[in-house]
This record gives C-alpha cells, structure tokens and sequence, in this order.
C-alpha cells in the first residue's frame, strides 16, 4: 500500500511547549475539518496585576517531556467525555512580558457546546496537573507562583474540572 | 544505587541546581529519596506535603521503587496557564 505521502510531514503536533511565540491560527487548523462546525480557540496571556501586586513580567518554567505527557492525558480524558472533539494545546516557557500570550488551545466539533466545554476543561486540567511554573516579577521583588498539587489521579479535582467545563 | 534528582522552580531555586546526583540505599523509594534530599537542603522541608514527583519522565507515587540510574523528579505545586 502507497505512503500518504506529504501528509504525516505536514501535521503540525497537538501538544507542544517551549518558547516559541504560539501560533493560534496554526493550532486552530491542527484541529478543524469539514464535519467541523466549531472551533473555540482560548489564549491565556500574562496580566498586569496578580494579588495586589503590579507585575512587570513571567518567567514559565516548565518540565517538558511531562508536560506534553500531560496535555496528551487531558486530550484523552476529553476524547472519553466528548468523543467528537479535537484538541491541541501549546505553553510558552520563558520570560513573557505583559500582554503576551502564555498558553493557546483549540477545540474543534461538529457543534459548538462541546467545543466550548472540551476548551474550559482543558485549560482547568493544566492548571491543576501540567508540570509548568510562574515566576513572577513584579515592582518590588519576585516570586514563584504555586497553585496546586499535581495529581492526576486525584479524581476529586478531575470532577471540579468536569463541574467547570459542563457550568 | 545512584539516582538523578531533577528540581524546578523554587525547589530547584533552594537547592542551586536543577540536577543532582543522589546514592541511596538500595530499595530506596522516592519518598526515602526525597527526606534524603531535605536532610541536605533544610530549606525543603516546608514542601513535603505539596510536592508531586515523577519518575523517568512520568507521574509516580511517592512510595514507587526507585531503581539504579532512575530520573527522579520533585515538583513544586504547578501553576500554568
């Protein structure tokens, strides 16, 4: 049987992070088709104030190959809920300055509620299980962001993430 | 045994260096690899209730068997996004 040729080498990858300024257009075409009637695209970016503080800039760290791991778990763990929709998911890492965006996801179904919910799901997911870090300087010193305990078998936290996305 | 201890973020801010070398007792868990690491760096010890880890690039329990020449990886709570 012939090779898809051209095909596989032109497939931009789902999952990625690392510093490369994101490309929302690109991640939105990774993921649409002709039986698809959405696509929710969502785009984090780095805001000016954070707890009362005025912040100058982030710096994302992050542990990639568990990174990416991790985003491809929450890709499969939405298949399983919403089995019509695709998904990519890309984090920068290094210094972000105020404005710029931080984190880009496409959705992509057949109709738009999945779409919108499979987007929110993904971006709940990250934050409580995807290896990443915010450095943030703001005007009179620095500090590390730390939200929550990444466990990805902590099923209490997947169902808050489900309630949000579903809300 | 030898294993290679991986830091990020603050962990990694405390102990001054992203990659470690670590000889433990073999049989060792990650769990004993860690309070052998906080015994060095003091400065760990606040996190041992919030830390994840990962074993050779995945997610593990803190009670997983480490083996000879493991990656092990200390995570500090996440906050991407």
């Amino acid at each position: 049987m012939p090779e898809p040729r051209g095909i596989l080498t032109t497939v931009p990858r789902r999952f990625r992070v690392g510093s490369d300024p994101l490309d929302v257009a690109q991640l939105a075409a990774s993921v649409t088709g002709p039986e698809c009637g959405a696509v929710v695209t969502f785009v984090g970016a780095v805001r000016d104030h954070n707890s009362g503080r005025r912040v100058r800039y982030l710096e994302y760290e992050a542990f990639v190959p568990l990174a990416v791991k991790s985003f491809e778990q929450i890709a499969a763990e939405a298949a399983g809920r919403w089995p019509s929709v695709a998904l990519a998911i890309h984090h920068r890492t290094g210094r972000l300055e105020v404005g710029e965006p931080s984190v880009a996801i496409a959705a992509a179904s057949p109709h738009r509620a999945d779409a919108f919910a499979v987007s929110r799901y993904a971006i709940e997911r990250i934050k409580q299980i995807s290896p990443i870090w915010k450095h943030e300087h703001f005007e009179g010193g620095e500090v590390w962001i730390e939200g929550a305990t990444a466990d990805p078998a902590d099923e209490g936290a997947r169902q808050a993430a489900l309630a949000r996305a579903c809300s | 045994m030898l294993v290679t201890v991986r830091l990020f973020a603050r962990l990694r801010e405390i102990a001054g260096a992203p990659d470690i070398q670590l000889e433990v007792p073999t049989g060792s868990t990650a769990g004993h690899a860690w309070k052998s690491l906080a015994a060095r760096y003091p400065g760990l010890e606040a996190y041992e209730s919030s830390i994840s880890c990962a074993v050779n690039e995945d997610y593990a329990r803190m009670t997983a068997q480490l083996r000879d020449g493991d990656e092990i990886a200390f995570l500090p709570p996440v906050s991407g996004g």
